[in-house]
């Protein structure tokens, strides 16, 4: 059941420079799942519409829920102004999440692409799996690096080299020699296609999460889509709805 | 007190519906709203055959409102017949479906299958600024708009709304070149065609470069050219544009319009359709106004 609500801010700090780590007190933390998202509303009403965030973790048992954004504009400013004790408008929680019970005793990577870390975090704690994590950044600024390590083998690798493999998780994977049986992925585009490829390449199922342009987050507006091999059941014209049918596609099923 | 309107012969329970495009065919936004507390549901646009829409990014937010260029992606009115109509007829609601097309020939094969079905009215989108043939060419010079409402007149069998682009010179003509084609009602305004650029990629922000403006910023625009219709001609008015509360709903009422459309404000509260409608009856109890038509057109001065 999707609901728009009131949350309110338990704690917030930026974790690396221009990256907010927030946890927010929402009933939405009992059944979210790894890799839905949420939008927060911001109360500049100049800037009206929600914004699409992925859910980084859960603590059901205190009903908090965490993300973890970097600011991209003004409604992302606006939420890293937040502190503990205000109050934010949420809906959730969104979208599919990553289908995780398939991995159960297999050997996975879990492929995180700097704001596409952090879905991985709540995917790798449920996850029983033999999970290689593989994180992707611009530089030594990581974040969430030491909450994976909880879970997995962490691989590193930065754009410019200062800490890790040097490029992206695809140059990590090939420089540590690692396999798997199935991937999880969540990051930028190019990183996507790139392990769309490996994964066609390797013949091994890649889930992967989209990210689109949104309005509506619940599927009326068909802002969102993604190209898709099947037609699809909503227009049955090969678009998905990223917020509803996705974010997270099997990567054989989307073109992209 | 009194909620209802009437247009064309159908009755309303209140005068509250939601704006073409913005709420699917209800399914979605059936999670937040009693669809039975609507209006009327208008549902997206939907043509003979499946449409795909645009490439993405197909919208973007803007000072006070957002563009948007869909392309009217829709599955076609043998699914929607099939899907979409038996869903919405659950539910008390009226069901106005919003028909688009290329050719007059599309529009006329739409409302050929639309006359046989269910549904309450239809709304001729000869108003969309986002696809290359059909729609907004319909809608802008007075002899097509005339030309496209009287054959799809000749066709339907329910009665039909013809929604305007405010994309024109001179709204009251549109109205009246609609109103002598046989219109029973016009619905105005859909979106204004704006464009945004993204100064750190410098591109444009929509893969379609323009795109509809919707949202609050655009309201003070549709309020004059539903005060200009409505003063134009005699059939009812369908007020939209920008519309987010009670306040800016009732503001359509005094202005003219017989009913209003709730568009771009679903997407910034899912529940906003049923606050407006409570809204307007508590506007109405604090002014003592028994009956909703009380307020139609009731601007002086």
């Amino acid at each position: 059941m999707k609901k728009k609500m009131i949350a309110q801010v338990a704690a917030q700090k930026e974790t690396a420079p221009g990256i907010y780590d927030m946890w927010i007190a929402t009933e939405l933390a009992q059944d979210a799942l790894p890799g839905q998202f949420i939008c927060l509303y911001t109360k500049d009403k100049s800037a009206l519409l929600p914004r699409p965030i992925s859910i980084c973790e859960t603590d059901k048992e205190k009903g908090l829920m965490r993300i973890v954004y970097r600011i991209a504009g003004k409604g992302t400013r606006e939420f890293s102004s937040y502190r503990e004790g205000d109050f934010v408008d949420i809906l959730g929680n969104l979208g599919n999440g990553f289908p995780f019970e398939k991995a159960e005793g297999k050997k996975v990577f879990l492929m995180g692409g700097g704001i596409g870390i952090p879905p991985m975090l709540e995917l790798a704690k449920r996850m029983q799996a033999d999970k290689q994590i593989i994180v992707g950044y611009r530089d030594a600024n990581t974040f969430l690096k030491e909450d994976l390590e909880k879970y997995g083998k962490v691989y590193l690798a930065t754009e410019d080299g200062s800490a890790g493999s040097r490029g992206n998780v695809m140059d990590a994977i090939r420089e540590h020699g690692l396999q798997a049986d199935m991937i999880f992925a969540c990051g930028p585009m190019p990183m996507l296609r790139a392990i769309k490829r490996y994964a066609a390449e390797t013949g091994i199922p890649a889930y992967i999460s989209l990210e689109e342009r949104m309005a509506c987050g619940v599927g009326a507006c068909l802002g969102c889509v993604a190209k898709t091999k099947q037609v699809d059941a909503h227009s049955h014209v090969h678009n998905a709805r990223i917020c509803t049918d996705g974010p997270v596609f099997e990567a054989g099923e989307v073109d992209i | 007190m009194n909620t209802k309107v009437t247009i064309a012969g159908v009755t309303f329970q209140n005068p509250v519906m939601t704006a073409s495009g913005t709420f699917g065919s209800g399914m979605e936004y059936s999670e937040f709203v009693d669809l039975n507390r609507l209006g009327a549901v208008v549902t997206k646009g939907v043509a003979n055959v499946p449409w795909p829409g645009n490439p993405t990014p197909r919208v973007a937010e803007v000072y006070g409102g957002m563009l948007n260029a869909i392309g009217l992606q829709n599955p076609g009115i043998d699914v929607f017949m099939e899907r979409d109509i038996p869903f919405l007829r659950q539910y008390r609601t009226k069901i106005i479906v919003n028909v688009c097309g290329k050719t007059v020939e599309d529009y006329i094969e739409v409302v050929e299958k639309l006359s046989d079905a269910d549904i309450d009215m239809m709304e001729i989108n000869v108003s969309c600024p986002n696809v290359k043939e059909g729609a907004i060419a319909f809608g802008q010079k007075t002899d097509a708009l005339f030309h496209i409402t009287s054959e799809v007149k000749k066709h339907a069998r329910q009665p039909i709304i013809m929604k305007l682009s405010p994309n024109v010179t001179d709204i009251a003509e549109m109205a009246r070149a609609a109103e002598a084609a046989g219109a029973d009602a016009v619905s105005l305004i859909n979106t204004i065609t704006g464009m945004k650029i993204d100064i750190h990629k410098k591109t444009f922000a929509l893969a379609n470069k323009t795109g509809g403006m919707s949202g609050p910023a655009i309201k003070p625009i549709a309020v004059r050219m539903v005060y200009q219709a409505a003063s134009a001609v005699k059939i009812p008015v369908i007020g939209m544009g920008g519309i987010s509360s009670a306040e800016d709903a009732i503001e359509f009422l005094l202005a003219g319009a017989t009913a209003v459309s709730v568009g771009a404000a679903n997407f910034i509260n899912p529940y906003v359709t049923e606050e407006i409608i409570s809204g307007i009856e508590e506007y109405m109890a604090e002014y003592h106004v028994e009956d909703v038509r009380e307020l139609i057109g009731a601007v002086h001065g």
